[in-house]
């Protein structure tokens, strides 16, 4: 039910950043518009594939079912 | 946004007059080849070539470059290395071409004069060599008839009955004077038929030596190494002297005069000795002479190839042009990219100011020709623009889909190549030819897949970052899981739970789950869970679902800027429009769903809520296209996900129906209107001008098959719009099931890449001590072979096509014609590449 507001607020602005404010910063050139929508693309596709992970995880329907030679293994080697 | 020089449109293009005078034409032809940016028209395609004006030049070139490659055979031949200074050398003056000719007439005479002396010394020294070996060889075949060491090898024989012994070599000696013998020189592999053939053919009654030549000779006329036999055979009478030297002859055995006697033999072989020596020095003497012509050819002879073959291809060019008879000089059509008129104009000044003569005169025509299409590339967006070509090139001046598929491609690429491991590997190859980009391209191959992976190497890059980028948010890397910020599932369990074998964790579990989600890309409990696969398949279904669709609506988009730059408001309305409320009012709804599902169920929540009252949203889905309503599920649960949600559906299918009947009717209709409404007017018109009685019966006949035209024209209209409706409709469905192949390659890979682990590195790694040790040394060898050989070449070869598929298909059905054809243009650059390429075939 929970969303923790850092994750998705660091990654929006990095990618925002890439795909909003790069672009507009730009200087001038041959290639300019080209390397705009490059970056543009790139921004939107990567913030939107971080999203759709993060969301499938927010709200689990499921827990990991483990194997309990796992579950112990996990117990010693994470604490 | 279609600025000049710019990817996402192709260059405007202008179709050109040129009067050349016909002294300054082939100069400015050659600045024209130069500047590379010209394609001209053939003006006779009806002429043959040998009826050409020029066909006299071409053929000189042709001659000259049949002497160039002869000149280059040897060279090789030599083994002399040809010097590449990567100079460029501009086309020579047509009166230049004589001293070419003359330059190459010279030194391909000399070269065959040297080469066939060369071969008569050689097949003079073969000849001795040959005779030589016949004199040594036999002299031991007659030692061995005077002191035999191969009769009866017994101890007791030959010592203790000498007189035997004696007697025999008495006999043989004895019978040696009248006996006859042939002896010669015979290759070695055909002793054996050799032999047989003298057995049968001679019932038995000729004796033959062999002896083997220790070192090869060399053939003259192939200038290979074999190895041969001298043989001698002896005989008796004429009548086996004839079929003898008959089967040497059918042999092709050379058969040498060797003397009887002992004394004559000793002074042929000195004789033979002085010959051989002298021979080899004048041999040598010859050897050098070439070699020194060869050398001096050497440093010279790409210098003159590429003179040649800018000197055809201009000829060549000066072929498509019409001659303008009064005014003494040719007129050529070209196409010419419009920013580049003004270099154009110069090069063509340069060329008339070389020749001194009156300048050319360049005419812009207007043409109702659709032109070639041009994208300027450069380096980097090359290899992304002949991924487009390859499918079809595009219409003048319609999107190019390539600036987009840059960022694409590699993307929905890495979606289905998501690992870490494989990513950085594939991103280093790539890394590493971008780096050696220059000394890698100055080798030139002929290895066709080298060479498509080097001019794929930004592709290769760029995939291989991508897949990183994928790889770290599937959590994959061979198979395995970071764990960088601390898995939010905690396998906190009581130890009487442990004995069960399966042990789940509850997403509702305060202790057990975080209740927010891992911050990065997917949990790494999921990597090690029995049920990762469930998991995976519904988040890899969804996202492939919601990327897909994402794709086909920006390629519906795209189809906007199209219908706006040409002009064609009526397929704004009757197709763009009802295709993206098409496609929003199914697809787009299904991943809003998507969204809807993963934002509003879960546990630990309200029950209605609750994960065993989350609907399937395939169902959901099927139940929307079939209109069916839903029954409730119980108490707790309602089968709508949110209120209003039947009728929502019902309204979205209803408008999405309607779309149909508007792509296929609203456009064949609107211009059946206009055409009637035309007809009506020319009729109108027609009789208002008309005075004569039968003149407005001719003009009433001619608007009506005017109408029979068009009538003829909407039906094709009506089809080609049925098809595209129909193309459309069921295109949308099925591409969107098609997207699910981006779910199952990478599903694929990920299996893949595990079983890799699990079946070979983890034998090593389970082995225990000191064996342990060197067994995992040694299979992880096997592992990384295997997965660089199967998981990322094969694996990514085959996403690669999927991808490819994706693009050309999936995403450019929505708006790309792609029926163009390209601007070749007529450059000495590309010219002499392919000449290069062209040349070690032949």
């Amino acid at each position: 039910m929970a969303a923790s507001a850092i994750p998705i607020i660091l990654m929006t602005l990095f990618w925002g950043l890439v795909g909003i404010v790069l672009p507009i910063v730009l200087p001038k050139g041959p290639n300019k518009s080209l390397t705009q929508c490059v970056l543009i693309i790139t921004a939107v596709s990567c913030w939107l594939f971080w999203l759709c992970c993060y969301m499938h995880q927010m709200n689990p329907l499921v827990g990991p079912t483990l194997h309990n030679t796992t579950v112990v293994a996990l117990r010693k080697l994470w604490g | 946004m279609a600025t000049m020089g710019s990817l996402f449109r192709s260059e405007e293009m202008a179709l050109c007059q040129l009067f050349l005078q016909s002294e300054s034409a082939y100069t400015c032809v050659s600045e024209l080849g130069e500047l590379g940016l010209v394609q001209f028209r053939d003006l006779n395609p009806d002429v043959n070539a040998f009826q050409r004006k020029f066909v006299n030049e071409v053929r000189r070139c042709d001659e000259m470059e049949r002497k160039l490659r002869y000149l280059e055979r040897e060279i090789r031949k030599d083994g002399i290395p040809v010097l590449d200074t990567g100079e460029n050398p501009e086309a020579p003056m047509p009166r230049e071409m004589i001293d070419l000719e003359v330059k190459f007439e010279k030194l391909e005479n000399e070269l065959k004069e040297v080469n066939s002396n060369a071969e008569a010394l050689k097949r003079n020294y073969l000849e001795l060599t040959e005779l030589k070996h016949i004199l040594k060889k036999t002299q031991v075949f007659f030692d061995e008839a005077m002191y035999p060491p191969n009769l009866p090898y017994d101890q007791d024989v030959y010592f203790d009955d000498d007189e035997q012994v004696n007697l025999l070599t008495d006999t043989s000696l004895h019978q040696l004077k009248h006996i006859g013998f042939v002896a010669g020189v015979i290759l070695r592999e055909r002793i054996p038929a050799f032999e047989r053939m003298l057995w049968r053919a001679c019932r038995g009654n000729v004796f033959l030596r062999q002896a083997e030549i220790p070192e090869p000779l060399e053939d003259p006329a192939t200038g290979e190494q074999v190895y041969k036999s001298v043989f001698i055979i002896f005989f008796q009478g004429d009548h086996l002297k004839m079929r003898v030297k008959k089967i040497c002859e059918g042999f092709r055995a050379t058969m040498y005069p060797c003397p009887e006697a002992p004394a004559d033999r000793r002074e042929m072989a000195m004789g033979v000795k002085t010959r051989l020596d002298d021979l080899n020095t004048v041999l040598s003497q010859t050897q050098d002479h070439r070699h020194r012509v060869l050398v001096s050819a050497a440093r010279d002879i790409r210098a003159w190839m590429m003179k040649v073959w800018k000197i055809k291809s201009i000829y060549h060019t000066l072929n498509m042009f019409n001659l303008d008879v009064i005014q003494n000089g040719l007129i050529a059509e070209c196409w010419i990219p419009v920013a580049n008129l003004e270099d154009v104009q110069l090069a063509l000044r340069r060329g008339t100011e070389k020749s001194g003569s009156l300048p050319a005169i360049l005419n812009r025509l207007s043409t109702q020709e659709s032109p070639p299409t041009f994208h300027r590339t450069n380096k980097f967006t090359k290899a992304f623009q002949t991924l487009i070509d390859s499918y079809g090139v595009a219409n003048y001046r319609e999107i190019n889909p390539a600036p987009y598929t840059i960022i694409t491609f590699p993307f929905l690429f890495a979606i289905m190549f998501g690992d870490l491991g494989h990513g950085i590997i594939m991103a280093l190859f790539g890394a590493w030819m971008v780096w050696r980009e220059k000394p890698l391209s100055a080798k030139k191959t002929d290895n066709e897949i080298w060479n498509i992976f080097f001019g794929g190497r930004y592709i290769i890059l760029l995939m291989g970052v991508f897949s990183m980028y994928t790889g770290l948010i599937y959590n994959d890397i061979f198979s395995k899981a970071f764990n960088l910020f601390g898995s939010s599932w905690h396998p906190v369990f009581n130890d009487s739970a442990l004995m069960s074998k399966e042990l789940a964790l509850d997403p509702a579990n305060k202790a057990q789950y975080d209740q927010y989600p891992y911050p990065f890309g997917l949990d790494p409990m999921w990597q090690i869970s029995n049920n990762k696969i469930n998991f995976y398949n519904s988040y890899k279904m969804k996202i492939s679902i919601i990327f897909g669709v994402i794709h086909m609506l920006f390629g519906v988009i795209l189809s906007v800027w199209n219908h706006r730059f040409f002009n064609r408001p009526m397929s704004i309305y009757c197709e763009f429009i009802p295709q993206l409320l098409f496609l929003c009012c199914l697809f787009l709804y299904l991943v809003l769903l998507v969204f809807h599902k993963w934002t509003w169920y879960g546990a630990g929540g309200d029950p209605s809520v609750s994960p065993s009252c989350a609907p399937s949203i395939l169902i959901t889905f099927i139940n929307m296209v079939l209109v069916k309503p839903y029954e409730e599920a119980g108490p707790v649960c309602s089968y709508y996900m949110f209120a209003g949600q039947f009728g929502l559906q019902r309204f979205l299918f209803i408008v999405a129906l309607i779309c149909v009947p508007w792509m296929l009717c609203a456009k064949p209709f609107l211009l059946h209107r206009m055409h009637k409404q035309r007809t009506i007017m020319m009729q109108a018109n027609g009789g208002e001008g008309v005075v004569e009685e039968g003149g407005g019966d001719a003009a009433a006949a001619a608007a009506a098959a005017v109408a029979t035209a068009e009538e003829h024209d909407m039906g094709e209209v009506m089809i080609h719009q049925g098809i595209h409706t129909i193309e459309y409709v069921l295109g949308s469905v099925s591409h969107t099931a098609s997207y699910l192949r981006l779910w199952a390659l990478s599903l694929a890979h990920a299996q893949l890449s595990e079983v890799l682990w699990q079946m070979v590195l983890r034998i090593g790694l389970t082995t225990s001590g000191l064996a342990g040790g060197f067994l995992t040394y040694a299979i992880f060898a096997v592992w990384a072979f295997l997965t660089v050989a199967i998981l990322v070449l094969m694996e990514g070869l085959s996403a690669f096509l999927h991808t490819l598929r994706l693009h050309w298909v999936e995403f450019q059905s929505k708006f790309y014609g792609g029926t163009g054809y390209a601007f070749v243009p007529f450059a000495f650059e590309t010219i002499l590449d392919q000449a290069e390429n062209a040349g070690p075939e032949q």
